[in-house]
């Protein structure tokens, strides 16, 4: 669902908004925002007002209809402007409108200090209220658990369907407003004031309401003002230059010279790019507190990640079965199976799977006793009717058992269990009556595609370190699997921040993921910050972003996104200036042709009057800006490779490219509004 | 074609010594002069007060050099005004008119020694002395002092401290400048340039006419007037007067003269950038030093083959009235010169904003005179008096900011991150000169005091103007000629913009290089942008080009470009 909304540009609705917005952004007021675009409106101000006395500069009154059509096309050159950002914004507001939906106005269960119930509006529930939500109720706001186990429905928020568990304390006690409860209850303290939940908050960053310009957004604006300075410098003094010369210039050709020299292709694009970023971010279900943490994820040098849920599957699945001396191996798979049929834990399914992956049958047994698994006595178990009991577990744990009815430790269990521990993984020991039958080696699985995405962040230069509570031993293997630069075991949230801040010494921007409380710290700390929406809330406050689908892998195309963004705006920007190469061969010599006829060597374009080719230049101007949307929107193509080769193809591309297509869409357009200028008797 | 290529050739040999030189100078590394020149440092800051572990940061350094630039303007202006004087003035010049004054201590004090006055006749040896010789040398070393502190503020080793100001100038002049004017003096001599306080020498020509020979302390003049980039002659004529640049040798001399230290700062720049890095591998330009040669390379060449070529294509319209045009247009150059030396003199005292002249670039053909003209828009190839370094790296910095976004990065230089603020001066600086050089041409058209100095109406004319300004601006200070520019409105309007061209940058450009330096240091990883790649060469050229092409392509297509077209139409 969301990868259809993602390809589809425009649906009507956005269409019409937008078009409607970039009508309302024609306010000078709202425009001077943007300098270069600012420019255009005051050239169409000036020419509007010359169609009417043409004479106003001296000029003569023949150029009436010329500059009617400069101002139409300077108008629209504005318009295409404002509608490009109004459809970057519209794309957000359609996602926030459907966030609206589920912050309908709902009924809380206030609790007092008594327990007394009261029915209250959930605008009305301030800070540090308690409400209790039973099963089929919406859960007023934002809050924590304090009481009770029960499924939530988070789709409307995170778009997946799937129920997830909430339950008080731990890192699953937060909940968020405008989700359901639809199994069992919860009794929940108020975490935020009405206004100003997460959804709230989500509603006006997608809205792209609170936007503020990114720092490079920033300095690019003052490259392209700059520019627009030095071409006003450049227009107003070409002016007496001109008349030095014996060329007298219209005053509407100045205008129509000037925005065509301005770079307003970039200048209209550029507010666009930046919200169509952070709507990628969001159609990609995380959201980010600001354009600027999107931004910085383009410059991630450090990727701080958990092993745990990012790296691996976080579940110990069994991987081999390695009996001991004297013990054959079916022996050891069939007491594995039968001690595993009545085990739920990924462990005890695993290793079923492993038995029929490795042919042997599942076995028929009936239980007499089965015995789940405690952290007192780490090992889990089944009496079988027939009086056999089948045990397996932790291996300490287990020859401790052994030893207790007076069973043997056969010699070579300790190299087994050993040889397990080096390799990363956890041995589990089998143990039939009072005989040891061997070793489940369980492995902490690499998730899928892993290794090749590190490898993908290497070759953009982003280093990765992952943490994890396990011993080094345990860690070094898994690093080593998953292809992470470097790895941090035993551990703590502290050595997390520790970590965080030696890198930012070297001047390094680091980000990482996280989600529990003690995470928090940590997330504030990094650069960027990814929390899981599965998350607590002060996770959550910690962070510039959001992950709603809680899956920690996102960060890798959050930066991803992060670096499109620069290379579009670094890329239109080439383009744009690129551009002023074929328009000043189009312009330039039809300025002066007349007075210097010799100069019509320039018009290499053979364009076919001076009136065609200007209007020819300035109406490219114009269209190249919708045409340009699209990309705007959805970014130059990345594909990360070293940043010469990058370089040089965006070069290419967009440099040489810049120079090269105005060229022929002058040529073409000049062909085409020729005859219709004849025609109108221009 | 031969003769430039080997002089090109055997300038690069010389350049790689001088620069290492220069870089131990910035550096305090030691040097074979120290025994004997710290000695003399050290005399001069007992001297005058100088607490040589004063640290300045840009503020302060900025602030001294402007101090000290104003103090010696002030002085160099009574000196012009009260010149009549009987002190070192055989051949009894008068009192220099108060605008024209004004004109010559700024463009001498900046560098620039463009010359609304004729040397001969409108100077006592005294201010040629005080006045000329001396601020050839003191603004030379106020240039490269402030080149120095650049540097050492990109390359960031110390967080706030930019050096001293009047440290870097003492041992600039000390241990640069004096020396090296040393052995070029004698080395003009030797090719017969004079050297006295005689006055001048009435002679009766053999035609039968009087001739007035005139004398001075010219090969002083001349040495420091190449080797501080400076440019403004002896004489009215400048280095086309046998007298300054009497045979080929002293050519080839007065060249190097000028190209060596502009060359050597971009060497002492890769090397202290190599310095900061702990590189380990021995490279002659450093390896940022290595970009920034050859983009300027570059641009010199292509300046000088368009140069060549279009001086050796003669003149259409001599040709038409049948003066063969086979040794190319030789009009206004010097026989002993030719194309070839001509050609390269003029590229070279352009793109090193020296301004001397060994031929007249009024009579150069258009496109011949383009080529000056826009080396001079650039203000960047090579530059004069460590300057154009400057300039080049605020280019570099434009270059590394679009490049950078283009690769998805915070643009970064030197392992610094380029933000809004450095953005922002870094527009600024770039605002100026097309500024600088358009409104004020855009001025001399529209008033009647401009328009009287024009000799020569039409296409020309606007080049004239144009080049008065472009090399005012520049701080270059040749002069296209032909301008009748000792009016009030010539010196006044060339003085302002030759002030403004000159501090305004320098100052910007040190407030850009104290921002940098406070910045953390970003580590390089294999995602930064590569500033020493091929690639990044031709980017920064290009950015060159099509900046200026932008900026001064409808000017120029008024000016040479059309009186071209016209020409060969």
């Amino acid at each position: 669902m969301k990868q259809s909304k993602q390809n589809k540009l425009l649906t009507k609705e956005i269409l019409i908004d937008s078009i409607k917005g970039a009508f309302v952004k024609l306010n000078p007021l709202y425009m001077i925002k943007n300098p270069v675009m600012f420019v255009v409106e005051v050239g169409f101000l000036i020419t509007l007002i010359l169609c009417f006395v043409p004479d106003l500069f001296g000029g003569d009154n023949s150029l009436r209809v010329y500059n009617i059509i400069v101002s139409v096309v300077l108008f629209v050159t504005v318009l295409f402007a404002n509608f490009a950002e109004a459809v970057a914004e519209g794309r957000g507001k359609a996602q926030a409108a459907s966030l609206k939906k589920t912050q309908k106005d709902t009924k809380a269960r206030l609790l007092d200090a008594n327990g007394n119930e009261t029915i209250v509006s959930s605008n009305e529930l301030k800070k540090g209220d308690i409400v209790i939500v039973s099963a089929g109720e919406l859960i007023p706001n934002d809050g924590e658990v304090i009481e009770g186990v029960a499924s939530v429905d988070e789709s409307a928020i995170t778009g997946e369907s799937a129920p997830v568990v909430r339950e008080s304390g731990g890192d699953f006690c937060s909940v968020t407003g405008g989700t359901t409860v639809v199994s069992d209850y919860l009794k929940i303290r108020i975490t935020s004031d009405p206004g100003n939940s997460f959804l709230d908050r989500m509603i006006s960053l997608v809205e792209g309401a609170s936007r503020k310009k990114t720092p490079n957004e920033i300095a690019l604006n003052t490259l392209l003002v700059s520019l627009t300075i030095i071409f006003l410098i450049v227009i107003v003094t070409l002016y007496p230059i001109g008349k030095y010369s014996g060329v007298t210039l219209s005053i509407s050709t100045l205008v129509a010279l000037t925005v065509c020299l301005i770079p307003t292709t970039i200048g209209g694009l550029l507010s666009a790019i930046g919200i169509a970023g952070m709507d990628r971010v969001t159609r990609f279900n995380v959201i980010a507190m600001s354009g600027k943490a999107v931004e910085a994820c383009g410059d991630v040098d450090t990727m701080i990640l958990d092993k745990t849920g990012t790296i691996t599957f976080g579940n110990r699945l069994a991987a081999e079965f390695l009996p001991v001396e004297g013990i054959d191996k079916s022996e050891l798979v069939n007491a594995a199976m039968i001690s595993s049929l009545f085990d739920e834990t990924p462990e005890g399914k695993s290793t079923l799977d492993l038995g029929k992956k490795l042919g042997f049958e599942v076995p028929k047994v009936e239980s007499k006793e089965v015995f789940e698994f405690s952290a007192q006595t780490r090992m889990s178990g089944v009496d079988l009717v027939n009086g056999i009991k089948i045990r397996k577990g932790a291996s300490d744990a287990i020859s401790h058992y052994i030893q207790e009815i007076g069973g043997r430790i056969p010699s070579d269990l300790k190299k087994h269990v050993d040889e397990v521990a080096y390799l990363g993984g956890t041995p589990l020991t089998v143990c039939s009556d009072d005989k040891i039958l061997g070793v489940i080696y369980l492995k902490d699985t690499v998730k899928p595609g892993m290794k090749e995405r590190f490898e993908r962040l290497r070759a953009i230069g982003i280093k990765t370190i992952m943490c994890t509570g396990d011993n080094p031993l345990t860690a070094a293997t898994i690093a080593g699997e998953a292809g992470v630069d470097d790895f941090i075991a035993e551990c703590k949230p502290e050595d997390k921040i520790d970590v965080i801040k030696r890198e930012q010494d070297k001047g390094k921007i680091v980000a990482m993921t996280g989600d529990g409380t003690n995470d928090a710290p940590a997330l504030a700390q990094a650069n960027v910050g990814l929390a899981m929406n599965s998350g607590t809330t002060a996770a959550k406050e910690a962070a510039n972003m959001v992950d709603l689908d809680s899956d920690p892998t996102k960060i890798l195309e959050v930066v991803e996104i992060g670096k499109q963004m620069l290379i579009t705006r670094g890329s239109l920007t080439t383009f744009s200036i690129a551009n002023d190469i074929a328009k000043y061969f189009a312009i330039i010599p039809a300025m002066f042709m007349i007075a210097i006829p010799e100069l019509a060597v320039l018009n290499i374009m053979h364009l076919s009057s001076p009136l065609s080719a200007i209007l020819s230049a300035l109406i490219f101007n114009a269209i190249i800006i919708p045409c340009l949307i699209p990309l705007a929107m959805k970014g130059v193509k990345y594909r990360p490779m070293s940043s010469n080769k990058m370089l040089i193809r965006n070069l290419l591309i967009y440099g040489v490219g810049g120079v090269i297509t105005p060229f022929i869409a002058i040529k073409i357009i000049d062909v085409i509004i020729y005859p219709l200028l004849v025609m109108i008797g221009l | 074609m031969l003769q430039i290529a080997c002089t090109l050739f055997l300038y690069i040999l010389l350049v790689i010594p001088v620069g290492n030189y220069l870089y131990k100078v910035a550096t305090f590394k030691h040097t074979f002069m120290d025994r004997i020149l710290d000695k003399v440092d050290n005399t001069i800051y007992r001297f005058c007060g100088i607490d040589i572990h004063q640290e300045m940061d840009w503020k302060k350094y900025a602030f001294s050099l402007v101090l000290v630039n104003a103090l010696m303007l002030l002085i160099g202006f009574i000196i012009l005004r009260i010149q009549a004087l009987p002190i070192f003035n055989p051949n009894a010049i008068g009192g220099m008119e108060s605008t024209l004054s004004f004109n010559t201590v700024i463009s001498f004090m900046t560098n620039t020694n463009l010359q609304h006055y004729a040397g001969e006749s409108g100077l006592s040896y005294f201010s040629q002395m005080t006045v000329i010789i001396f601020m050839m040398f003191t603004s030379a070393a106020s240039g490269y002092a402030a080149c120095i502190a650049f540097v050492r503020g990109l390359v960031g080793k110390d967080k706030t401290n930019m050096g001293n100001f009047f440290v870097d100038f003492t041992r600039i002049i000390t241990r640069v400048l004096l020396p090296l004017s040393f052995i070029v003096s004698l080395l003009l001599v030797w090719q017969g340039v004079p050297q006295n306080f005689s006055g001048n020498i009435i002679a009766h020509t053999i035609s039968g006419v009087y001739q007035d020979i005139a004398m001075g302390p010219v090969a002083a003049l001349e040495s420091i007037k190449h080797i501080g980039t400076n440019g403004g002659g002896f004489f009215g004529a400048n280095s086309s007067v046998p007298f300054e640049n009497p045979t080929i040798i002293s050519n080839i001399i007065e060249l190097y003269s000028m190209m060596i230290l502009p060359g050597s700062c971009v060497i002492m720049f890769g090397k202290m950038v190599d310095e900061r890095k702990g590189s380990q591998k021995k490279s002659i330009f450093g390896s940022e030093g290595r970009t920034i040669f050859i983009a300027m390379g570059i641009l010199f060449l292509i300046s000088l083959a368009l140069c060549y070529v279009s001086e050796m294509a003669g003149n259409p319209s001599l040709q038409q009235i049948g003066l063969s045009q086979a040794m190319g247009n030789m009009e206004g150059k010097e026989m002993r010169f030719g194309i070839s030396q001509s050609a390269l003199f003029t590229t070279t005292t352009t793109s090193f904003t020296t301004g001397t002249v060994n031929n007249m670039h009024d009579t150069l053909t258009p496109m011949g005179g383009f080529v000056p003209l826009l080396n001079m828009m650039l203000n960047l190839v090579f530059g004069g008096k460590g300057v154009g370094l400057m300039n080049m790296i605020i280019y570099v910095i434009l270059t590394v900011f679009i490049c950078g976004l283009m690769i998805g990065r915070t643009p970064e230089y030197l392992g610094k991150k380029i933000g809004g603020k450095e953005m922002k001066l870094t527009a600024l600086c770039i605002i100026i000169h097309p500024l600088l050089i358009l409104a004020f041409s855009a001025l001399a058209v529209s008033m009647q005091a401009g328009l009287q100095g024009i000799s020569n109406p039409g296409f020309h004319g606007l080049t004239q103007v144009l080049y008065e300004f472009a090399s005012s601006a520049a701080n270059n200070g040749s002069g296209f000629e032909g301008l009748a520019d000792n009016s009030v409105f010539w010196n006044v309007t060339t003085g302002i913009v030759m002030f403004l061209g000159r501090y305004l940058a320098i100052v910007i450009q040190l407030a850009i290089a104290g921002s940098l330096m406070k910045k953390q240091f970003v580590p390089e990883t294999v995602g930064t942008l590569k500033t020493s790649t091929v690639t990044f060469t031709i980017a920064l050229v290009l950015i060159i080009y099509i900046f200026a092409a932008l900026t001064f392509f409808p000017a120029l297509s008024l000016g040479p470009i059309a009186e071209h077209f016209v020409l060969w139409g």
